[in-house]
């Protein structure tokens, strides 16, 4: 079937386009873009107009529980939740159960996924067990698929075995994806280690549990030769390392998730444990330093870290209740009201986050739109607003701290690998 | 809605001065009531009171449970080791299949910060505070105001010294809240590991001092402290710390003379307070326990709708 997307703002950030086009989708690939695009007349039309007409989204940092907990998500179930949040590639970490540290489970996800709407790019586990201690079969997980490598969800204290594999990592050209956390430091807390963690009285979480591992990290990459790329930065200390190390040359990259840009610690007495993720929330100055390294490009990329919880976990004493909130669904809006709306980010600096600059860390040639290229579009109307509800999210998990929020950026249009994966009107199609 | 206006009472944060003040006066009036010979009063006959104690406690629940009999209530005390909740039952289950049972009040402890505000949030029946995590402990706080009102005429003007452990304390948290509330001067006092400099954020002194406070105090709270704190290496034995920050006789001797002396219990003699001190005559330790049950009762009259008692106080209650 042929798409042709009519009357759209196309805005691909990796060239720095911004027109009103037409995009011809044949088959697979992108045909054409232009104006006046010669048709065939069985295309199927989207009228695009006061849309933004991008390159499909891609998310390199999500959790879909599969294999292990497909009771709370799967690699399908999470993939069509991927198309209705805007995206059309995703990265699912390793951290499962069993952890992904063999060529075999980089197949069997890519294998699920064959049946999903979206494309599933694997990252695999930099250590074996993703226990920290030695290094997995990185150029047989490479070959089975894997395009990245991390052991999130915790840290490699080791700093002798981080250095090794941010050295062998090398010579396959990916990155190291780091959770950096001190644990010792980090000692079990609860938020952000502050004024609000001692008016509520819960552990805190110090922001240097998680610089000092950045801090580590570029070092050894830096030693090593290596490509580190920093996961979910949340802390003001961590950007200016980051930048820092960038300055001086150092291969790094990193990310941070909408949570970090759109809310600070406050929300923890009112959202309990919906506003409990790890890293934590951060105090308004650190949330005003990612915005800020977001703008200046120290902040490479926005991931989502969506991690479904089921609702018996997290109806828990905060204490108690797990790490996480999903935010497949919630990105795009938040971008949009956040960094477009609120800090004056034009859409090309906001979206270079998640297509162009995710596509270059881990070399997939999607997130651009260009003639003969994959056809991954995302159309979205920055001026629609949508209510995040209970109903609004697909994701049979439903912890998120938006809940209730009212928020600008509504996605109109998934398209991946040519096919309409999710249309605001008629939902995700169910293979 | 009753005089505090709320369902449930789970912190001090949430109380203007007035309502503190209000549960002040009508604690006044309970403690004439239980402590002359026929203590009870039908305030909550027909309710049910349900006591879930997820950490050890023996004052405050006894506390609360005889405030609830002398009120008439009906009074469950749920064996916390020995149910269900043993099997892996979720707080938010066992409180539900409380509900089920018609418990009015759930007088609830837990180890968990903000637990009985996840509770209030999730079910109707009234949740009463008796200590989460190391956040608050609004009864506590509100009965050493209640004491120090009795003793000294008010609170305000009055230098109070919190004196310990305060990072892990929800005595502490509570009782700065309280005391600042009503217009005393609060200096906390301890070793710099277990006195974060964010409590700057209550408007209160910090010291490490505890000698050169000790004088300027009208009032002084002594805390507990807690050996397994040791092992976290916060302090680097009990030892040191009974030298700096006990209240020996000998520091006693440079107090002001009127001082008063607290204590929320239970008390580490010979660690964080002489026996000489205690059981001496500005001590009102043993006091701050019978004023927990005047409180306690003011509380559950107030959120079971009482009003002020100068309106109906003749034998109507």
């Amino acid at each position: 079937m042929n798409i042709i997307i009519k009357n759209g703002r196309v805005i691909d950030p990796g060239s720095g386009r911004d027109e009103i086009l037409d995009i011809l989708i044949h088959e697979d690939r992108i045909k054409d873009i232009g104006n006046d695009l010669p048709l065939s007349g069985d295309e199927r039309v989207i009228d695009a107009k006061g849309c933004l007409v991008l390159p499909g989204l891609i998310d390199m940092h999500v959790h879909f529980r599969e294999p292990g907990r497909e009771d709370v998500e799967t690699i399908i179930g999470g993939s069509k939740v991927a198309a209705k949040g805007g995206y059309t590639s995703v990265c699912p970490m390793p951290n499962t159960q069993p952890v992904i540290d063999s060529q075999a489970l980089v197949r069997f996800i890519k294998m699920e996924a064959e049946h999903g709407p979206v494309n599933v790019f694997p990252i695999a586990s930099i250590t074996k067990g993703g226990k920290g201690d030695d290094m997995s079969e990185m150029g047989e997980l490479v070959k089975g698929g894997a395009v990245a490598f991390s052991d999130d969800g915790r840290p490699v204290m080791s700093s002798l075995v981080m250095r090794r594999a941010l050295e062998y990592s090398r010579m396959f050209n990916v990155p190291i994806l780091a959770h950096a956390e001190d644990l010792d430091l980090a000692d079990e807390g609860i938020m952000n280690e502050g004024l609000n963690s001692i008016r509520l009285g819960l552990k805190g979480i110090p922001r240097e549990s998680e610089e000092v591992m950045v801090a580590r990290d570029i070092l050894l990459t830096r030693l090593a030769s290596g490509r580190l790329h920093v996961c979910h930065v949340s802390s003001a200390g961590s950007v200016t390392l980051i930048k820092r190390g960038k300055k001086d040359g150092v291969k790094v990259t990193c990310e941070t998730a909408p949570h970090y840009f759109a809310l600070n610690d406050d929300a923890v007495e009112e959202h309990l444990s919906m506003a409990k993720m790890n890293p934590p929330l951060r105090t308004e100055h650190d949330r005003q330093r990612i915005i800020e390294g977001l703008r200046d490009g120290t902040i490479d990329v926005i991931a989502t870290d969506h991690a479904p919880h089921a609702q018996y976990e997290k109806m828990q004493e905060l204490e108690y209740a797990p790490f996480g909130i999903v935010g497949l669904e919630t990105a795009v809006p938040l971008i949009i009201t956040e960094l477009v709306k609120k800090n004056n980010f034009s859409y090309i600096e906001a979206f270079s986050k998640v297509t162009c600059n995710p596509a270059a860390i881990l070399n997939l040639d999607r997130g651009s739109l260009k003639k003969g290229g994959w056809a991954d579009v995302t159309v979205i109307d920055p001026d629609k607003k949508v209510l995040i509800d209970k109903e609004f999210i697909l994701s049979r998990c439903k912890n998120t701290p938006f809940i209730g929020a009212e928020l600008y950026g509504s996605v109109e249009y998934t398209i991946c690998n040519g096919k309409v994966v999710y249309s605001a009107d008629k939902g995700t199609p169910v293979k | 809605m009753n005089a505090l206006n709320r369902k449930d009472l789970l912190d001090i944060k949430s109380l203007s001065p007035d309502e503190i003040l209000l549960i002040c006066d009508t604690a006044k009036y309970f403690k004439d009531i239980f402590t002359r010979d026929i203590k009870s009063v039908p305030v909550l006959r027909g309710k049910t009171v349900c006591s879930l104690f997820y950490e050890p406690s023996t004052r405050t629940r006894l506390s609360f449970e005889s405030a609830a009999k002398m009120l008439s209530a009906n009074v469950i005390n749920v064996p916390v080791t020995t149910s269900s909740v043993l099997k892996g039952e979720s707080l938010i289950d066992t409180v539900r299949t409380l509900e089920a049972m018609k418990a009015d009040y759930i007088v609830m402890r837990h180890a968990a910060s903000l637990a009985p505000h996840f509770l209030s949030k999730n079910i109707k029946a009234s949740v009463i505070n008796g200590g989460d995590g190391f956040h608050s402990h609004p009864t506590q706080a509100l009965l050493d105001v209640y004491s120090v009102i009795e003793k000294r005429g008010s609170v305000k003007g009055l230098h109070v010294g919190i004196v310990g452990d305060i990072k892990h304390s929800r005595v502490a948290r509570s009782d700065i809240l309280a005391f600042t509330k009503l217009g005393a001067k609060v200096s906390v006092c301890g070793p710099s590991t277990l006195v974060p400099d964010e409590f700057k954020q209550y408007g209160i002194d910090i010291t490490y001092n505890f000698d050169e406070l000790l004088p300027q105090l009208d009032v002084v709270n002594m805390l507990r402290i807690q050996r397994e704190r040791q092992k976290g290496s916060l302090f680097p034995s009990i030892r040191e710390y009974n030298l700096l920050y006990a209240l020996t006789e000998e520091r006693f001797r440079k107090c002001k003379p009127d001082i008063t002396v607290m204590h929320p219990g239970p008390m580490n003699r010979g660690v964080e307070i002489d026996d000489a001190v205690a059981d001496g005559p500005n001590s009102i330790i043993n006091e701050q326990v019978t004023n927990g049950v005047a409180v306690r009762m003011a509380i559950f009259y107030l959120l079971a709708g009482g009003s002020q008692l100068q309106e109906d106080a003749e034998g109507n209650v």
